[in-house]
């Protein structure tokens, strides 16, 4: 594996390498001192064309955890602003020796695009409503903690599935784990089809006999853009506790956030002993880690 | 690769491992604040086979825990593999003690060096000891160690291959040479 755009093309063996090294990186974060000398000598980049808070601080963190050089581009605060284009951008950095760039893009591709440009691994950070694939590893790795398993488990993903990243890299992901998928909601926010998951209007269908429930934050643009009312939203696909109810009684509670309480999930859940969205936070680092390390240290060629 | 001798039997590395248990005892004074290390892969059923021998002539448990040293290493680029990341499962404060790091060859000294830093990472620990199943030499690093169960002259062309019950099926240790090297 030389970058990480998505999960076309993985393989189950793969993704369990990632997610035992994870695990050993989980437990690196636990000890005294937090810290690993693993990427001593290499040089990471963020480089962020689409401003994010939890992702880049996860990244940066997780790559000064493996003792890694850290530099940080946003797109706000650059020559971007004066014109420079992504290529140039890139072309820059990688004249000052980078070794792994963590792009995000708000148009589809672009991490695609800059594999051709620099020399260094590309991960994906999250490229228009593409992927977002470490955020869909952290995922997997927050849900085979809590269920042991993900073979023949029920996961729903309830909100705007059309324009989400983060449910695009989860249905590619966890069906390469066992999980059958649903994804729910409004039709206006529903792809025509979305391979690997099972689509559906209905949140009581996909909601039943659920082991854990993914819901998306909803965008206010979308809003704006008449795609959704957000009385109607709340009225028909807010996760609330009596809804839940149809899915297995400790079904599990996801966000990859930032969150809009009582709009998309009822606020004293996203506080319950289900919800498992700090967790999934504290695991983005060690899952980070991971895929740091095997791009960088497990290199072929 | 061609095999050349064998070096230890099952009954010569049981007894080596038993001297290894009375040195660390008679070097620590007993079993005071002592703990064992192994290093993945084999020095872990080498640190638990050495813990249980000194349980059998003390009647005292001695707490065994197993380190990785893959996220420590200096060499990595040369070895040319995709390294694999092991779990570091050490259940006890190592602050105090007096660690026995254990494994099964020591070549190099490079495997030895990041354990020690990982060590470092996770305590301070009164005094650390190095106990190996074979040494044979080479060193690249000021490293020796304190407990040896065979020290063997090898040629830098020539592996040694320790093989173990727990890990191997069986209790030998062999001396191979690569060929055409």
């Amino acid at each position: 594996m030389r970058h990480l755009l998505d999960f076309q093309g993985w393989t189950r063996g793969q993704v369990e390498n990632i997610l035992d090294t994870a695990k050993v990186m989980a437990e690196v974060l636990e000890r005294p001192v937090k810290k690993v000398p693993a990427l001593q000598g290499f040089t990471v980049a963020t480089v962020f064309f689409e401003p994010s808070t939890r992702t880049r601080i996860s990244f940066e963190l997780a790559a000064r955890r493996m003792s890694a050089d850290v530099v940080s581009f946003t797109a706000q605060t650059s020559s971007l602003q004066k014109g420079e284009s992504y290529k140039d951008t890139l072309l820059t950095l990688e004249a000052m020796g980078i070794d792994a760039y963590i792009l995000r893009a708000d148009s589809a591709g672009v991490p695609h695009q800059a594999t051709r440009w620099v020399k260094g691994a590309v991960i994906n950070g999250g490229d228009g409503r593409r992927a977002h694939p470490t955020q869909a590893l952290l995922d997997a790795y927050t849900l085979l903690e809590a269920l042991n398993t993900l073979e023949g488990k029920k996961i729903a993903i309830v909100g705007d599935i059309l324009h989400s990243r983060v449910a695009r890299s989860n249905v590619e992901l966890l069906p390469l784990l066992g999980a059958e998928v649903w994804a729910a909601g409004p039709p206006t926010l529903l792809p025509q089809s979305l391979p690997g998951a099972r689509l559906t209007p209905h949140l009581e269908e996909a909601l039943e006999e659920a082991d854990a429930v993914m819901v998306l934050r909803l965008q206010k643009e979308r809003m704006e853009a008449g795609l959704i009312h957000l009385q109607d939203y709340i009225a028909h696909y807010q996760v609330t506790e009596k809804r839940l109810r149809k899915a297995k009684p400790h079904a599990f509670l996801l966000h990859p956030g930032p969150m809009n309480r009582d709009i998309e999930l009822e606020g004293t859940l996203a506080d319950s002993e289900r919800s498992l969205v700090n967790r999934q936070v504290r695991n983005g680092l060690a899952v980070r880690m991971a895929v740091l390390y095997h791009l960088l240290v497990g290199r072929e060629g | 690769m061609r095999f050349k001798a064998e070096l230890l039997n099952a009954e010569e590395m049981r007894r080596a491992l038993h001297r290894i248990a009375h040195e660390i005892v008679e070097a620590n004074k007993g079993v005071e604040g002592l703990a064992l290390v192994g290093i993945h892969t084999r020095g872990i059923p080498l640190a638990e086979r050495i813990a249980r021998y000194i349980r059998e002539f003390e009647g005292k448990e001695v707490p065994v825990g197993m380190l990785d040293i893959t996220l420590y290493r200096d060499d990595l680029s040369e070895i040319g593999i995709r390294p694999q990341v092991r779990q570091t499962r050490i259940p006890f404060d190592i602050t105090g003690k007096a660690l026995v790091l254990v494994d099964d060859v020591l070549y190099t000294g490079r495997t030895a060096r990041a354990a020690l830093d990982a060590l470092m990472d996770l305590g301070r620990p009164r005094r650390i000891y190095l106990a190996v199943l074979v040494d044979r030499g080479h060193r690249e690093l000021p490293i020796r160690a304190d407990f040896v169960g065979k020290n063997v002259p090898t040629a830098k062309n020539e592996v040694v291959k320790v093989k173990l019950e727990e890990v191997d099926g069986e209790d030998r240790v062999e001396l191979w040479e690569k060929e055409g090297a």
